[in-house]
């Protein structure tokens, strides 16, 4: 079977916005019983490509083909009933329903005047769960399922019909590591069902572990296609961002200066337990682990988000309490969430009027706004950390991943904070801007600032740390330097071995 | 019991649970303050007091359709009062009135086809244009109530028909004839949302619009068909109150959208849609009767009843949020 028919195959296609050449003559295949990852930064054309596919833009030219038949994708239904499924990065799931009703959702099976024929639902439902082996039946309310299993429920639904090609999106975006295990498993069965699998994905790690081949876009343009088994990370890398990507480990020995923060026995709930570190001015820390182990709480109790049940929080050697983000900037604290679009930035507002958010109180002209004063600090911060954006009026929303992180940092450095705290810095960030967000955190420790930068991903974790926390399950299991940390040592913390049970 | 199921329970029982409170509050501050020598327990006046609940009652079940299906409707009133008017004047034409009692049918017709029209003006415009059914039905709310006062100005529509007043007086084992329709329109609304696909279709398109859109739902029909039925209901109960009343006066129904919507909410029905159920609607319908007829009985006057109402109603939304963010550990903003 060496010349297969593909699954699913676009040919030339080309799509154009007002001003914008979104896609160039893209192709694009999949065969079938094979996994096909299609990688680009973002604004590289990939989701509106998949936008194409789906049926929710028509494209100007080229054609799409489903086996040998081309076929016109007029809506997403259309799509679907050609077999070509989508498992999007955000779920799409009635939370309220049961497992069933969301699986046959639009398609109830029905009896006379209208009535719900549940029997036949569940038996359906419960024959597609078998499958996927998972731990939960029919009737299960989608709501009460962890992320993890209501994406399998997205899986159980591309089952129902009789899918060509299934197109993955990010899904592991919120999945833990045993969790990622089980996906994976799926996708080995669905290929070997003959299923073809795109597989869109940021992350190079998994990449190289499920896929066969790698299709490559850049700027709307189709850059070419690599066997996952004969290239390697670097190879991919240029022709996705046309250079490679430094991730090399820290070497750099900064200058430390006083102690900026320092944490004693912080507990909080079940969500941390016992912690002990402290940050000094000019360093930068990066806290490592699992989804869950804690990190993210401990931030939000840094920032006043969670009182803890036990410990002290030391800034500049004096104790604190935080009861609310309005203690924790006035005390110099700043925190750039993880969830950016979410909980850093007002996406509807312009870029000048995010920057000065937390300090517009203090630009009071009289009663009004001085909106002078507002605009020299966005021009400011938009030289110092290079924020490419049109002008001060462009919303937010419609920036690049990167310029609105560097909005929100450009943000709290105007407050001149003690203590920056970065929450995934890149998450949904492309591989170029990564390296300058990479570089802007190693700046802004050289400048004097503490820095506590949360990460999941190891390469990053130790390109930017001065020293590196691995927590377990909410408990601080050790503190590396840059010098002691290898990715060995690290992988054990963070699966809750201590050195020195390793030893006995 | 799996995760989840407890608080479910709680939230499904907690409506039941405040009217037994009710009931036993009542009943005792009955034997304090009350004028009057009956207690509040009492057989007649609980069976009073279900047929009282009808004409609220009836419309909440359709607010609860529309409510899961994360729309709102605040034009019920007003259709209320304007099928009173056809149910009532319609009698009184010529060729009608020659019909002798056969008028009685038309009549009821002719209202509920007036209720289900103006529910698929409201559903057709929420479908062709998509404003917000807030927005839409604002704008219904005063418009009907325009037509209510053009058809007979500031002057109330009365027709007494002897034979229509038996039938709304009349008892059928023990219960009135309002109180078989509020139990009849419960019921037949239980089974739509429960055991049909068009009712699984309406919390599926509350819970997740767009997952209902990507699964194929013509979710703009099925907004208009569930506008239809809250019109077919607001009429139904305006057919069950006036053909007893006789006279509606212009005013009639205004704030019963209001009414209702704290009935529904009451009864737990989340305000983004999703969620809700029909048995809990009615708990939440017969809680805020029996507090109105409870506080009149105990000589309270109609201003207190509406600001003990108000307050309660707030109570209730801020429990139903504590209980729902406990498990979240919840992040202090």
């Amino acid at each position: 079977m060496t010349d297969k028919t593909p699954a699913l195959r676009l040919e030339n296609i080309v799509k154009t916005f007002p001003g914008v050449r979104a896609l160039d003559g893209v192709s694009f295949e999949v065969l079938p019983g094979e996994v096909h990852a299609l990688m680009g930064e973002n604004g590289a054309g990939k989701s509106t490509l998949m936008k194409v596919l789906g049926g929710i833009h028509q494209p100007n030219e080229g054609r799409i083909l489903v086996g040998e038949e081309p076929v016109v994708m007029a809506n997403p239904l259309d799509a679907k009933a050609k077999g070509i499924v989508f498992i999007h990065q955000e779920l799409s799931l009635a939370e309220e329903l049961t497992v069933a009703e969301n699986i046959y959702l639009g398609e109830l099976p029905r009896k006379s005047f209208g009535r719900v024929d549940w029997k036949t639902l569940h038996a359906r439902t419960d024959e597609i769960l078998a499958q996927l082996k998972v731990g939960f039946d029919a009737r299960t309310v989608v709501g009460t399922l962890s992320i993890a299993n209501q994406q399998m429920v997205e899986i159980a639904r591309a089952l129902t019909v009789d899918a060509k090609a299934v197109i993955f999106d990010e899904p592991t975006a919120s999945l833990t590591d045993a969790e990622k295990v089980v996906l994976f498993e799926v996708i080995e069965d669905l290929k070997r069902q003959g299923v073809g699998i795109i597989y869109i994905s940021h992350r190079m790690e998994e990449i190289f572990r499920i896929t066969d081949r790698i299709s490559v876009l850049r700027d709307g343009q189709y850059r070419g296609t690599l066997v996952t088994a004969e290239t390697d990370e670097d190879e991919v890398t240029q022709l996705m961002i046309g250079r490679s990507l430094d991730l090399s480990r820290n070497e750099s020995h900064a200058e430390l200066g006083d102690v900026a923060v320092e944490v004693r026995g912080l507990s909080c709930g079940d969500l941390y337990r016992d912690v002990s570190f402290e940050i000094r001015r000019g360093e930068v820390v990066g806290f490592y682990g699992l989804v869950g182990a804690g990190r993210t709480e401990i931030a939000e109790t840094l920032f006043g988000l969670r009182e803890p049940s036990f410990g002290q929080i030391l800034l500049d050697g004096e104790e604190v309490r935080l009861h609310s983000p309005a203690d924790a900037i006035a005390r110099g604290i700043s925190l750039v969430p993880e969830d950016r679009k979410g909980q850093g930035l007002v996406l509807g507002m312009n870029c000048r009027d995010n920057m000065t958010l937390p300090q517009v109180d203090d630009l009071k002209a009289g009663p009004f706004v001085a909106e002078g004063a507002e605009v020299a600090i966005f021009d400011q911060y938009r030289d110092r950390l290079d924020i490419r954006t049109p002008g001060w009026r462009q919303l937010v929303g419609n920036l690049s991943g990167g310029n609105q992180q560097k909005i929100v940092i450009g943000k709290w450095l105007s407050m001149h904070p003690t203590l920056l705290i970065v929450d995934e810095p890149t998450r949904g960030i492309d591989v170029g801007s990564k390296s300058e967000i990479h570089k802007l955190v190693r700046d802004l420790a050289a400048q004097g600032y503490a820095v506590m930068v949360i990460s999941s991903e190891m390469p990053e974790v130790l390109h930017v740390s001065d020293r590196i926390v691995a927590m377990y399950h909410g408990e601080l299991i050790r503190s590396f330097t840059s010098d002691e940390v290898t990715e060995d040592n690290l992988i054990q913390a963070i699966s809750g071995i201590r050195p020195d049970e390793k030893a006995a | 019991m799996a995760p989840g199921q407890l608080s479910t329970f709680l939230k499904r029982g907690a409506i039941w649970g405040f009217i037994v409170l009710e009931l036993i509050f009542f009943s005792i501050a009955g034997e304090f303050m009350s004028l009057s020598e009956k207690a509040f327990m009492n057989w007649d006046n609980m069976l009073l007091l279900l047929k009282q609940s009808a004409p609220l009652g009836i419309i909440a079940m359709g607010m609860t359709l529309i409510m899961v299906n994360g729309n709102i409707d605040l034009s019920v009133g007003a259709t209320f009062a304007l099928a009173a008017i056809v149910l009532l004047d319609s009698m009184t034409w010529p060729f009608m009135a020659a019909m002798g009692d056969w008028a009685i049918p038309f009549a009821w017709m002719f209202a509920l086809l007036t209720g289900v029209a103006l529910g698929a003006i409201n559903g057709f415009i929420v479908w062709k244009t998509g404003v917000d059914a807030f927005i839409v039905t604002l704008g219904a709310m005063l418009g009907f109530r325009g037509l209510v006062f053009m058809y007979n100005g500031e002057q109330p529509t009365s027709h007494l028909n002897w034979t229509l007043v038996d039938f709304a007086e009349a008892q059928f084992l023990g219960l009135h004839t309002a109180t078989w329709f509020l139990l009849l329109v419960t019921a037949a609304m239980w089974w739509l949302m429960n055991r049909t696909v068009h009712g699984r279709n309406a919390y599926a398109i509350g819970d997740n619009r767009e997952a209902a859109v990507n699964a194929g739902i013509r979710v703009g029909p099925h907004i208009m068909i569930n506008f239809m039925i809250i019109g077919f209901l607001a009429a139904l109960s305006a057919v069950v109150f006036y053909s007893e009343s006789g006279s509606v006066n212009p005013n009639d129904g205004t704030l019963y959208e209001l009414w209702v919507i704290t009935a529904v909410v009451l009864g737990g029905t989340k305000l983004t849609g999703g969620s809700g159920s029909i048995i809990s609607t009615f708990g939440g319908v017969l809680a805020i009767q029996i507090l109105r007829k409870g506080l009149g009985h105990i000589g309270a006057d109609t201003e207190t009843v509406n600001l003990v109402i108000g307050l309660i109603l707030i109570a209730v939304l801020f429990l139903d949020r504590q209980l729902n963010v406990r498990g979240k550990e919840a992040l202090r903003v």
